[in-house]
């Protein structure tokens, strides 16, 4: 997603940088740029403008004639206004004295509320809550089925009955509140906003239930209309924020930007794939990072802190900076990753990555994972710890075993040969950047993720040829030396107090 | 400690992710085998036993539209854009009425560059002559031209002796496949049809229920799959079973993803193979596009069409404030035709597409 965007800024950036003098002509130029770019983002026409007139006065001619770079000044220009307009602070939550916390989701048909609702309680959840899910959507078939199972899988309970909306909504936060539920989320029915008898309903839904947060679903492709839409719903509903649904697609999600601008209410989740675990807090500061394709390295450090057990990863850590690590730990090393959700996700979060992994990033089925388990696992204990041993009959036998061919075990090899000699390379730098508290780790790990490993990749993905093409990869603009006060400044990740 | 074993996580993943890429690359050995298996229940949905035979139709006769073109009261509600170009009248400043239109176009999703080639067109036709009346004519001829490239809307439908139609309705999620597949399921029924669901959508939770509420509304059996289980083996069933009890045409819902997934989209080229054996024959491949969808909606229809031969659009959620501009780039880029359009939940708000109401609707003539 976002990614014509970052492309067309590099563009325009490669350009300016070539000069060591901007002129006003040149500025106009690259600001046209910008616009097509926002307009093609879906950004709407307002706030589109809006935007390039602020890029402009950042750019006023005396920081650009300092500039010695004025290319880059420009790029910094438009990524902190980025900021600006994707919101700024993230949204604090916090939870209700008198239990429930009334959650309500609204939104268009199809934008993907009652897959926000479940993941939404599976992410309470996971924060140590108590949710419970009421299904208020008795409009559309089978909606409160898929609450059902969706609800079943992310263990937790779901409420509904037929009827009216409005009463059911009643009912089920009034059972979360028999039930001592902390947090009660309602799905509503997908309407229009020129539907007037819906728009009341959600309307009395609302004055009945009280919810302490209002959340739009908006789906990340919608078009000019997110505003028109965010804004009916805001005079109805007055809104606490939104979530952003399906943002694993290329949509470059231009409306996240308008929404904020128009409405106000800033993003609060997004929603990154099909998986119950794919969605996060939204963050205004790594999505503009992710805009100008430099990753999401917080979100990762964050997912790997909830998901992954620690004793197991730091004692392969220990392993595989030694030499000693073996295939067996690159498999316990694979749940581990796993269990942060689908693997094509993560690599997406991954700073500074070049078009061609993003691209191959979407080739990354979770299916085929388990046929490099399967290879693994067909093979002995000693083959494991030392793939050397592994000869012909061997790979014949391993092939035969897990059901692959000889062929995809060669590549398994071959591939786990290339990542031993891959992160030798890498042990040292990882642990020079280890101590010093959240900005170091993070500087160590926005170094992993930096030129050489993607270097190494690019070779992989290219096979033969060593020297790739590859897009030239987008660097931050002033270094990770601001982009750690920022993050400071921020004060990480929001972590609802307890005992309100 | 944590970005040690962050950086052990992350190598991981790139390690394998190259492993997979280089894996892909390698060409497939044999043609995956389609199984039927046995849980495709017999249908559970309600009286299909109004199966008449047809008499003998005109070959490859076109279907008629699903309804008579009610799009423009339908659309009627949305606000105008164009208003403020017809606001400036007949003294217009050239500059003004262009930039006037130039912000409606974009406002309506039509893109960047479209609107850039449909303006650039205008002002070498001096079509602002006349003001901005003459302007807004002039646009809206122009509209209608782009439709008029691709005048082949109708829905193909193959009338040969032991040929099961196979349309395909795919899309990205929530867009309105089921809804729209519910409802030309219950158009065709009216019209004589003997049509048969296939519930492909083995991924969504309770997708296949929200279609058997929609196959007992239109009173046509539904072929089921179990949850996660193959959509292709649930088309090669319909189509089989479509065989055995006559009927001619067989609705597949499928799974909504998004086109950048490469393996669903994998996945949506196979269901197309199987449903095109003998004795399948698919006829239409719908793409079913969101109208308030932006600029994205191009590379769906772009995705889509290469991998599995789009034959038509459906435009969904056309009620609501999203004017659907989007689909001229489509059309005048892809040259692909928009066929019906959605206007509403109930049962018949499924209308065939007619360009002329469109482009009133858009321009609000």
């Amino acid at each position: 997603m976002f990614d014509a965007l970052s492309e067309r800024l590099e563009r325009v950036a490669g350009r300016l940088r070539s000069r060591g003098r901007i002129s006003p002509a040149d500025l106009d130029e690259a600001l046209a740029e910008i616009r097509t770019a926002l307009l093609d983002a879906d950004v709407e026409l307002g706030v589109a403008r809006h935007f390039v007139e602020a890029v402009r006065e950042r750019c006023s001619g005396e920081v650009l004639a300092k500039s010695l770079t004025p290319g880059q000044q420009v790029i910094k220009a438009v990524h902190e206004q980025l900021i600006d307009a994707l919101g700024g602070e993230a949204l604090r939550l916090t939870y209700a004295s008198r239990p429930p916390t009334v959650v309500l989701l609204a939104g268009l048909q199809g934008s993907g509320k009652t897959t926000a609702a479940a993941k939404l309680g599976r992410w309470w959840k996971q924060q140590g809550r108590n949710p419970l899910l009421v299904g208020a959507d008795l409009q559309r078939p089978a909606a409160v089925d898929q609450l059902r199972v969706l609800g079943a899988s992310a263990q937790v309970s779901v409420f509904s009955q037929p009827g009216d909306p409005v009463t059911t909504a009643v009912a089920g936060v009034e059972e979360a509140r028999r039930l001592g539920r902390d947090v009660c989320i309602i799905d509503t029915a997908g309407r229009l906003t020129i539907d007037d008898a819906l728009m009341d309903e959600v309307r009395r839904i609302s004055a009945r239930t009280e919810p302490h947060y209002t959340f739009l679903v908006i789906d990340a492709m919608t078009g000019q209309d997110a505003v028109a839409t965010a804004r009916a719903f805001h005079q109805t509903l007055a809104l606490d924020g939104v979530i952003l649904s399906k943002l694993d697609s290329d949509a470059r999600g231009g409306a996240a930007l308008s929404v904020k601008e128009v409405v106000g209410a800033p993003i609060v989740f997004a929603s990154t794939g099909e998986k119950l675990g794919d969605l996060d807090l939204f963050h205004p500061d790594r999505m503009a990072d992710r805009i100008l394709g430099m990753g999401d390295m917080l979100t990762l450090i964050e997912q790997a802190e909830r998901t992954m057990d620690q004793d197991v990863v730091a004692r392969s850590a220990d392993k595989l900076f030694s030499g000693r690590f073996t295939l067996d730990d690159f498999l316990e090393q694979l749940h581990q990753v796993q269990k942060m959700g689908s693997l094509g996700g993560i690599l997406r979060l991954m700073p500074g990555m070049s078009k061609e992994i993003r691209q191959a990033a979407d080739q990354i089925d979770d299916g085929q994972v388990s046929r490099v388990e399967a290879i693994v696992r067909s093979m002995t204990p000693t083959e494991r710890a030392d793939p050397a041993v592994v000869d012909g009959s061997r790979r014949v036998r391993i092939a035969r075993g897990s059901g692959t061919s000889t062929q995809e075990v060669n590549q398994l090899l071959k591939q786990f040969k290339e990542m031993q000699k891959m992160m030798r390379g890498m042990g040292p730098a990882a642990q020079g950047g280890a101590p010093g508290g959240r900005l170091g780790r993070l500087a160590a790990a926005r170094g992993l993720g930096g030129a050489s490993a993607e270097d190494s990749l690019a070779e992989m993905l290219a096979g033969r040829a060593p020297a790739a093409p590859r897009t030239e990869a987008p660097r931050p603009p002033a270094g990770s030396k601001g982009r750690g006060g920022r993050n400071k400044k921020k004060g990480g990740r929001v972590t609802p107090p307890k005992g309100r | 400690m944590i970005a040690l074993w962050i950086a052990v996580g992350v190598l991981v993943v790139l390690g394998l992710s190259a492993t997979i890429v280089s894996q892909r690359r390698r060409p497939r050995r044999g043609a995956p085998s389609v199984t039927a298996p046995a849980r495709a229940e017999p249908a559970r949905a309600a009286p299909a036993g109004r199966e008449e035979p047809k008499g003998a139709l005109p070959e490859a006769a076109p279907e008629p539209p699903i309804a008579p073109p009610a799009l423009r009261e339908r659309l009627g509600r949305t606000r105008g854009l164009f208003a403020p170009l017809r606001a400036l009248g007949g003294r217009a400043d050239v500059a003004a009425a262009f930039e006037a239109a130039e912000e409606a176009l974009l406002r309506a999703d039509v893109g960047v560059e479209t609107t850039d080639a449909l303006l650039a067109e205008l002002r070498r036709t001096q079509a602002h002559r006349d003001g901005a009346a003459g302007l807004l004519g002039a646009l809206s001829e122009q509209l209608v031209a782009v439709f008029a490239e691709n005048p082949d809307r109708a829905l193909r439908f193959d009338n040969e002796p032991g040929v099961v139609n196979v349309w395909l309705f795919v899309g990205v999620n929530g867009v309105g496949k089921t809804t729209t597949i519910g409802k030309v399921a219950l158009a065709r029924r009216t019209e004589g049809r003997s049509v048969l669901l296939a519930a492909a959508d083995t991924f969504r939770a309770a997708a296949t229920d929200q279609l058997a509420l929609w196959a007992e509304r239109a009173g046509t059996e539904i072929v089921r799959g179990a949850e996660g289980g193959d959509p292709s083996s649930v088309v090669f069933d319909a189509v089989q079973r479509a065989k055995a009890r006559g009927n001619d045409l067989v609705l597949a819902d499928t799974a909504g993803r998004l086109h950048t997934k490469v393996n669903l989209v994998e996945e949506l080229r196979k269901i197309r193979r199987v449903a095109d054996r003998e004795p399948g024959r698919v006829t239409e491949v719908l793409l079913v596009l969101d109208a308030t969808t932006g600029q994205n909606a191009l590379a769906q229809a772009r995705q889509f069409t290469e991998a599995v031969g789009v034959t038509g659009v459906v435009l969904t959620k056309l009620d609501g404030t999203a004017k659907g501009g989007v689909v001229i780039p489509i059309e005048r880029q892809l040259g692909l035709p928009v066929k019906l359009v959605g206007v509403g939940e109930g049962t018949g708000d499924l209308l065939a597409f007619d360009p002329g109401s469109f482009v009133d609707a858009l321009v609000g003539l």
